[in-house]
């Protein structure tokens, strides 16, 4: 069913597109941090501290968004006993536990400042740190594992695992007390974040987005050249 | 169509995800009690005896409660329902103010009386440039 995905034909638009991503990154970068940094407000209540959100925020959803991913192409990879989804899945999840690790230490920082701690085990801390535990379970279980069939299965299961945490994460903050603040940003109802610190976090998120992407071409590049060395023409 | 094989295996990972789902469910909820991070006063009013481990206290700072004296702060923490009175000695965070939020850590004396150890300002979701700020409270 998924005969389209031939190593070779991927090869070819995934060996060129990582110059072009590597220069929008740079642009959008450029802007975004520009506009986080200097042109943004300060907040009325946090002033200043207000700028490390731009990271914060961003690497939060792209590490969340990375695990659901990785698990919905492990899932798919089980299901339909396809190499290529365990490898884009292997490709994605470096930068997902990067930037876990970037969006807890840069929660670090602002809380001492604004809560007066720097670490809470508060819910939505708590499975934060257990989505990067989660991370580190899977990359590990690829280093560990020689045998294919052994690591695909393995992996599989942790994603499986682990993404229960994934909703957890989300709604910890609506369904217990936290001392984490609830969402700004709500897609049915009004925002509440200005539209002046709405724009830099956007755009911040669309940089990170395409680190991501760009990370993942590149690992994913290395992974179709080691099935070409074998002299494999298919996956 | 997909084969014999492809279905049960998809039948299988939906019977993990569901088990899975059940009892993390069922695991989180009774663990309820230790899943939040604080207590709200009207949870103090309630409970049927006083605790006298630590435990943290939260909700907003009542308006015009705040008392600074030489060595110690005392406030009342509301939520709109209960109230409960506050001492602390010692510094509090930037971010503490009247009418925000706050979390206080400490022990209870009786239902109306805490003694906090620990004072967290809880940040809320606003985010706005301090003219839009101006401008709201001009409304």
């Amino acid at each position: 069913m998924f005969k389209i995905l031939e190593p070779n034909k991927i090869f070819q638009i995934t060996s060129k597109a990582p110059k072009y991503i590597l220069f929008l990154f740079v642009v959008v970068l450029t802007v975004g941090l520009t506009e986080a940094l200097i042109l943004s407000p300060e907040d009325y209540k946090q002033s200043d501290a207000v700028r490390i959100m731009y990271v914060h925020v961003p690497s939060a959803w792209i590490s969340l968004g990375i695990f659901s991913s990785i698990t919905l192409l492990s899932i798919s990879g089980f299901i339909f006993k396809n190499k290529n989804f365990f490898l884009m899945s292997k490709s994605l999840a470096p930068s997902g536990f990067v930037f876990n690790i970037i969006a807890l230490v840069t929660g670090a920082i602002w809380g001492k400042p604004t809560w007066g701690t720097w670490w809470a085990w508060d819910a939505r801390v708590t499975s934060m740190l257990i989505l990067a535990l989660f991370f580190a379970m899977y990359l590990i279980a690829w280093r560990i594992y020689e045998k294919e069939e052994k690591v695909f299965k393995i992996t599989t299961f942790i994603t499986v695992v682990g993404i229960i945490n994934v909703p957890i994460t989300k709604y910890s903050v609506e369904w217990w007390n936290t001392l984490h603040q609830p969402a700004s940003i709500n897609i049915l109802t009004k925002s509440s974040i200005h539209s002046s610190m709405l724009f830099p976090l956007l755009l911040m998120t669309a940089a990170f987005a395409l680190f991501s992407l760009l990370i993942f071409l590149m690992k994913y590049n290395t992974e179709l050249i080691k099935i070409k060395n074998k002299g494999l023409d298919r996956l | 169509m997909y084969g014999r094989k492809v279905k049960l295996r998809f039948l299988f990972v939906t019977l993990i995800l569901v088990t899975l789902i059940l009892t993390v469910f069922l695991v989180l909820k009774s663990l309820e009690e230790n899943v939040v991070y604080f207590q709200s006063p009207t949870e103090i009013k309630t409970l049927s005896e006083l605790d006298t481990n630590k435990i943290r206290v939260g909700g907003m700072v009542k308006k015009n409660s705040v008392n600074v004296s030489s060595d110690e702060v005392n406030f009342i923490i509301t939520d709109f329902k209960n109230e409960i009175n506050v001492s602390y000695s010692g510094a509090v965070p930037n971010l503490f103010a009247e009418e925000k939020g706050v979390v206080a850590e400490g022990f209870l004396k009786d239902r109306n009386f805490f003694s906090a150890t620990k004072i967290l300002a809880k940040h809320d979701e606003n985010y706005m440039p301090p003219e839009v700020k101006e401008a709201l409270e001009e409304q």
